[in-house]
């Protein structure tokens, strides 16, 4: 893995950085649940580079299968997200996070 | 420095770039697409880091199926996204404030972090890489002998939010003509054709 001067530093340097991106777009569109969706995605990528930098590390593959599960997950709950935002926008004519409180008792 | 090392900060700064912007952007279209050039670009990362599979699998499902998904609900919903990001200003500093404090946090991690001497020998490999054997037929042979049973619970798990999202988002309009099996099925003869003795020179 390791190519001149490039170790698993590196990676998780990035994987940090874009970790706290999708943390900083979470509390910047505190309103618009497409792109906190997208927020989550960016932190789950960066969950990743980590799990691939640590496998190539150190030599063990099991880190590359658990990122199989991480993808499907998050694929799953991209799906569902969407899918709960398309029926919201539906039934209310807005997306805006601060009139979920329809289910509150 | 190499080609690897050079295509690695390229692909890095790409990478953070992008995430940046995907949080950044005024229009939810172009957060999107600044996520699309933020998966490939991890993609690329992937590639270097000898984890081909994994990469072709970002590429190729998390970008064509994920990221579309995401743009088509984008374009579907008439929002007006102006009003959405009024508030921004205000959430500004309270955003950086965390970002930073969280990333100073995992900076002291990563600068503290060391292998303890004894532990790369106490510590074997749950699935060693094989050596001889290329990325994808090795990830191929784990994932269908030692982690089948996780392997088919993933697929339930994308089955399950397969039909929830169609549970949620199909709905039966009143006013429309749709297909009604048992009704085509129950049909006589006699419903359907009628025969009219004709008279020549006149119509019906």
């Amino acid at each position: 893995m390791e190519s001149a001067g490039i170790g698993i530093e590196h990676y998780l340097t990035v994987a940090a950085i874009l970790f706290v991106t999708g943390i900083f777009g979470i509390f910047l569109n505190r309103k618009n649940i497409i792109v906190i969706l997208m927020s989550i995605e960016l932190m789950l990528l960066a969950v990743n580079i980590n799990f691939v930098a640590f496998s190539a590390h150190l030599g063990d593959l099991a880190g590359q299968v658990f990122t199989l599960f991480v993808l499907t997950v998050a694929a799953a709950e991209a799906a569902i997200g969407l899918a709960i935002l398309v029926c919201f926008f539906r039934n209310r004519g807005s997306i805006a996070v601060e009139d979920v409180n329809m289910m509150k008792g | 420095m190499t080609v690897a090392t050079l295509a690695f900060y390229l692909f890095a700064c790409t990478a953070i770039a992008a995430g940046l912007m995907t949080v950044l952007a005024r229009n939810p279209v172009h957060s999107v697409l600044w996520l699309i050039l933020a998966f490939f670009s991890c993609s690329g990362l992937f590639v270097l880091v000898g984890a081909e599979f994994v990469a072709m699998l970002l590429a190729i499902v998390y970008v064509g199926a994920v990221a579309v998904l995401f743009l088509f609900v984008v374009m579907m919903l008439d929002v007006d996204f102006a009003e959405l990001r009024a508030g921004m200003s205000d959430y500004l500093p309270v955003g950086l404030l965390i970002g930073l404090v969280l990333l100073i946090q995992l900076g002291l991690v990563a600068g503290q972090w060391v292998f303890a001497d004894a532990a790369p020998e106490l510590r074997t490999a749950v699935a060693p890489i094989p050596a001889e054997v290329e990325n994808t037929r090795a990830l191929g042979r784990l994932i269908y002998t030692d982690y089948v049973l996780l392997f088919q619970l993933a697929g339930l798990v994308l089955l399950v939010a397969m039909i929830g999202a169609i549970v949620l988002t199909l709905r039966h309009k009143a006013g429309i003509k749709r297909q009604d099996v048992l009704n085509q099925i129950y049909r006589e003869r006699h419903e359907a054709v009628e025969l009219k003795d004709v008279k020549p020179g006149q119509g019906l």
